[in-house]
Parts: structure tokens; C-alpha cells; sequence
């Protein structure tokens, strides 16, 4: 979908933001962006939507040289979220999100639909919101319409840069959940730019890092945790890498759909309307897509070696302490063979 | 005590007498204030949007506009007419150029004042530098083009009184006329026609500056006018 070819970047007064970087991020996926400040990741995103312009190189958009698309065209079909939110504090919160419809054209019935239709899908009541100014916002709804209005043209790709990061680690949390929500929906190509490792493993279908304007590595949030390629992505994950490691690693990965009978307790005790275990202990059971660090976790608090996975209320099978050791175990056998 | 009241009773009594020659000069200088302002408020937003573009040249400018500013009006009234004549002509160019800072250098800084985060959405969502500037820089500037409009009109009917030195119209006629004649009463009647002329504009533009930022969403308490603004407006939808 968009194909960097040795691209390099250097501003007017010789800083060189980017330095040969060739990658190709895929259709329909999440690609992040990660690396330190100044490392090139924002630069690299701008280059996308013409904010910036390559000094070598070439980028391709589904296979054309963007150089050849006009840039405000090119725009309009490139969703743009930024950390600042940047709403037009003169509008209400529908002529915001109106603006890249208004700017193409489209008929008033056709954009109001699509306006109270974005706002239902970021959890902003249309009837409630459509009037309002941003000012009246708290900086959580503010990036909900920042996204909307990013969104309202059915844009084929969507560039994010930093678009959480300003908002307090609770609101933060439920917009990234949201928003992983609303990426499966709307299937758009979507570069996102992030600092914050915890983000890129939870956001990413592909993680690319960057350090000096350059591509340290190009992969998998799984892939990157097994193997990092040097020891700056090594260190950039941190020293914690095998519990982030359970964290991309989804419950359904490791669970098993034949209980055991040693574990067969965990199952017996829980109860639909009840999550107390007979000992006391609080045994909270867990979804196929919690990660099989939430599973570890809630293993501990409970005191239990297992746990119930539920799906619509019943039972589909476990997972195991032993299992989400056992994975890792696995993993360093296959990496030393 | 006597003398006050006499001295009350004289300006009453020369308003009653010269009603329509007041009317006339008050009509006069309104009139004045309005060509004037139609012709200098295109010339500096024009001017305070194009040097937003250009920080040089909006030092420049500026610079010029302040200038032009502390030149003496009758100095400047009476060099104009070796060029333009008396009458009319030579009082609005000078009112022009002296209306022009106020409005050049709100507008400079209510287009550049503009949440940088809001330009760079705009841009970033595709827009051209012209639908920016009308979409975005402008509606986000007006009130506050409109505060240096206020400046700019108080400044300019009072002096344009002075104008009435080279034969321009309005109620300074009748100050130089009473100054000559030794008709105090005169001076003060025109003296406080001008005064509430400009107090009567200054109001004017207060309340359309209002009617704008509230129009842009601002948290502003309302006053009773603007009430009365609102629901004129919303019986005109």
C-alpha cells in the first residue's frame, strides 16, 4: 500500500531526519512507528501525506510515486490524527468532523449521515454532541471527534501520530481499546506513531523501529519480543520483554479445549453469576482475546494454577500456568536450535 | 450656581436652534465615518492577511502604519490639499491612513494567533492554503479584527472633526466655527455630538464583536444586548 524505497530526508539545516529507509507497510494493517525522540518516526509518517517532502527516494502509494499525486488530493484520502488534536475551535463538533467531506464536495445529507454516523461509532451520542463546541470537551472526546473527522472521508489510509499521547493513561487506555475496535470495522491502512513500546506491542499488527533515521527493525510485535535484531531494540523493549511477551500472546493461542482433570476445580467453580471461588480467593475467568499476561496475572491473584477461558458465558476450555510457562520454554528451545 | 445653570441653558438653547443644521452636520460625519471605513477596512485586512505570510514584511508595514499614526492631523490635512484640494477628499485619505494600524495589526495577529495544532490539521486533511485561510485563519481572527475595527473608528471620528480645518464635512465645522466666533456653546454641543458618535460606533462594533465569538463557541457571558442580538437573529432563520 505505501512502499518506502531508500528514502532519505535531510531538513534545510542538515539534520538527517531519515536516512535510507526502505520498507512497505501492507494493506489493511496497523503499522507502528517506534523509536525515541528524534529518531525520524514522525518525519517518516509526514513523507506519507506530503507534509514532507524526501530529499532521495522514493515513496509509493499503491504503487505510484507520490511525488506524481497532487498533495491536496492525496491528503483528502489520508485520514491525519495528531497528538495536539488540532480541532477547529470555531466549529461545532459536526462541522469538524464535516470538514474533508465539505472539502470534497459531498452533498449536505450525505456528510450530516456520515457525521451522526462517526460520532455513534466513537461513543459521542449525535443528538448530544453535534452542536457542541470543542471547548466543551474533555481532551478524551476531543480526540474522538480528532478521529471522526480523520475518518469522515473513508480515507484508504490513516496516519496517527501520537494520537494518545496526551491524554491521561485511564483515557488513554479505553481509546486505544476502542479504537483496536473500530480498526477491525473499517479495515484501513494505518500508520501509527508512538514513542511508548506498550503502545506499539498493543496497536501494532507490524512494528517498525527506529533509531537515527533509521530501520533498526521491521516485524511482528510477537516476532520483535522473540528476536530482537540488535541490542537497541533490545534495550528499547526493556528488561521486561518476556512478561510483554505474554502480553501479545492471546489466551486463545495457549488454552485447552480438553480440561484436564487436575484442573477440572477451576471449571466446576465457576459460575455465570458468580465469580468467588469455594477458598475465598477471587477467581475472575478470562476471554480467548485477554492476553495470557491478564491469564498469569489473575492466576496469581487467585491463588490457582488454571483458569476458566469463558466466551459468551460458558466455558470453552483453560489455559494453565504451566501452559504460558511451557510456551516460553518452547520458544527458547526452538531459538537455540 | 447661576452661571452653571446659565451656561446649561445656553447649550440648550442653541441645540433648539440650530436642530437641523446639527442633524445635518451629525448625518455629515457619519457618513464620512462610513466611506472611510469602506475604504480602509479592505485595504488592511488585505494588507493584515498578506503580511502573516511574510515576517519581514510585516515588521515593515507595521512600522509604516505606526508612523502614519504620529503624524499631527492638522499637518497632515493641510499637506494633502497642495494634492487633493479642500473638501472632502484629503480628510478621507488621511482618515484612511490613519484608521489602517489598528485594523493591519489585529488582523496580523488574530490570522497568525490561530492554534498552530488547528493549521496543521487543516493542512494535513488536505486543505489548500486558501481554504485555510477562509476556513480556518479568518473565522478564528474576525473578532479580533473587529476589536482593532473599534480602534480604529473611535480614532477616526474624532478626528475626523479636524477635518472640518480644510473644508471637510461633518460636526467639526461647527467647533472651528465657535473657536472663531467665540460661541462656547457651540463648541460643546459639537464636542459631545462627535463624542457620542464615536461612543454610539465603539457599541456598535462591541456587540458585533461579541456576536462573533460567540458565534464561535466562546464561553462568554451574555449581556442583555446580546440577548436581544441573538433573538433578533434567530427570528431572521
Amino acid at each position: 500500500m505505501i512502499q518506502f524505497d531508500n528514502v532519505h530526508k535531510q531538513y534545510s539545516d542538515g539534520t538527517q531526519a531519515v536516512n535510507g529507509l526502505s520498507f512497505e507497510v501492507e494493506e489493511g494493517t496497523t503499522t507502528v512507528l517506534v523509536g525515541p525522540s528524534g529518531c525520524g518516526k514522525t518525519t517518516t509518517m509526514q513523507l506519507v501525506n506530503r507534509l514532507e517532502e524526501p530529499t532521495e527516494g522514493t515513496v509509493y502509494y499503491d504503487g505510484t510515486d507520490i511525488q506524481e499525486l497532487p498533495a491536496t488530493e492525496l491528503r483528502r484520502q489520508i485520514g491525519y490524527v495528531i497528538q495536539d488534536i488540532g480541532l477547529f475551535d470555531h466549529m461545532t463538533i459536526a462541522e469538524n468532523v464535516a470538514t474533508v467531506p465539505e472539502l470534497k464536495g459531498w452533498d449536505d445529507d450525505r456528510t450530516d449521515e456520515r457525521v451522526d454516523e462517526l460520532l455513534d461509532l466513537m461513543g459521542l451520542p449525535p443528538e448530544e454532541y453535534r452542536e457542541s463546541y470543542p471547548g466543551e470537551l474533555s481532551g478524551g472526546q476531543q480526540q474522538r471527534v480528532g478521529v471522526a473527522r480523520a475518518l469522515a472521508a473513508g480515507p484508504d489510509v490513516m496516519l496517527m501520530d501520537e494520537p494518545f499521547g496526551a491524554l491521561d493513561p485511564i483515557t488513554r487506555e479505553n481509546l486505544q481499546d476502542e479504537f483496536l475496535d473500530i480498526q477491525e470495522e473499517i479495515e484501513t491502512t494505518i500508520i501509527f506513531v508512538t514513542h511508548d513500546i506498550n503502545e506499539a506491542l498493543k496497536m501494532g499488527d507490524k512494528i517498525a523501529m527506529m533509531n537515527d533515521g533509521e530501520l533498526v527493525q521491521y516485524d511482528t510485535p510477537a516476532a520483535m519480543l522473540e528476536a530482537p535484531a540488535t541490542k537497541f531494540v533490545e534495550d528499547f523493549i526493556g528488561p521486561d520483554r518476556t512478561l510483554k511477551q505474554l502480553r501479545v500472546l492471546q489466551v486463545s493461542e495457549i488454552m485447552r479445549t480438553e480440561v484436564p482433570d487436575e484442573h477440572r476445580d477451576v471449571v466446576d467453580a465457576f459460575d455465570p453469576a458468580d465469580t468467588v471461588m469455594a477458598d475465598g480467593g477471587e477467581l475472575i475467568p478470562v476471554t480467548p482475546t485477554d492476553s495470557a499476561q491478564v491469564a498469569l496475572s489473575r492466576c496469581i491473584q487467585a491463588g490457582v494454577r488454571a483458569l476458566p477461558v469463558v466466551e459468551d458465558a460458558t466455558v470453552i476450555g483453560v489455559v494453565t500456568e504451566e501452559d504460558i510457562r511451557g510456551y516460553h520454554a518452547d520458544e527458547i528451545e526452538a531459538t537455540s536450535e | 450656581m447661576s452661571g452653571i445653570v446659565s451656561f446649561f441653558d445656553s447649550l440648550v438653547q442653541f441645540t433648539a436652534d440650530n436642530s437641523d443644521r446639527l442633524l445635518r452636520l451629525f448625518g455629515e460625519h457619519i457618513v464620512l465615518a462610513i466611506e472611510t471605513l469602506v475604504i480602509a477596512l479592505p485595504i488592511a485586512i488585505v494588507l493584515g492577511i498578506a503580511i502573516s505570510y511574510n515576517e519581514r514584511a510585516a515588521t515593515v508595514v507595521l512600522w509604516i502604519a505606526s508612523v502614519l499614526l504620529t503624524i499631527p492631523s492638522i499637518a497632515f490635512f493641510g499637506m494633502l490639499v497642495p494634492i487633493l484640494g479642500i473638501g472632502t477628499p484629503p480628510v478621507i485619505v488621511a482618515l484612511v491612513a490613519y484608521s489602517q494600524l489598528p485594523v493591519i495589526r489585529n488582523t496580523y495577529l488574530g490570522v497568525t494567533g490561530v492554534d498552530p495544532a488547528a493549521v496543521e490539521a487543516g493542512t494535513g486533511l488536505g486543505m489548500t492554503r486558501f481554504e485555510r485561510l477562509w476556513r480556518v485563519r479568518l473565522p478564528v481572527a474576525l473578532p479580533v479584527v473587529m476589536a482593532g475595527v473599534r480602534n480604529a473608528v473611535v480614532l477616526l471620528v474624532g478626528l475626523a472633526a479636524i477635518g472640518a480645518f480644510i473644508g471637510g464635512p461633518g460636526l467639526g465645522f461647527f467647533i472651528f466655527y465657535g473657536i472663531n466666533q467665540g460661541n462656547t456653546a457651540m463648541i460643546v454641543v459639537a464636542t459631545v455630538a462627535v463624542s457620542v458618535l464615536a461612543l454610539a460606533f465603539d457599541y456598535l462594533f462591541a456587540v458585533t464583536e461579541r456576536g462573533l465569538r460567540l458565534r464561535n463557541g466562546e464561553d462568554l457571558e451574555p449581556t442583555y444586548t446580546t440577548r436581544l442580538f441573538d433573538a433578533i437573529r434567530t427570528q431572521f432563520q
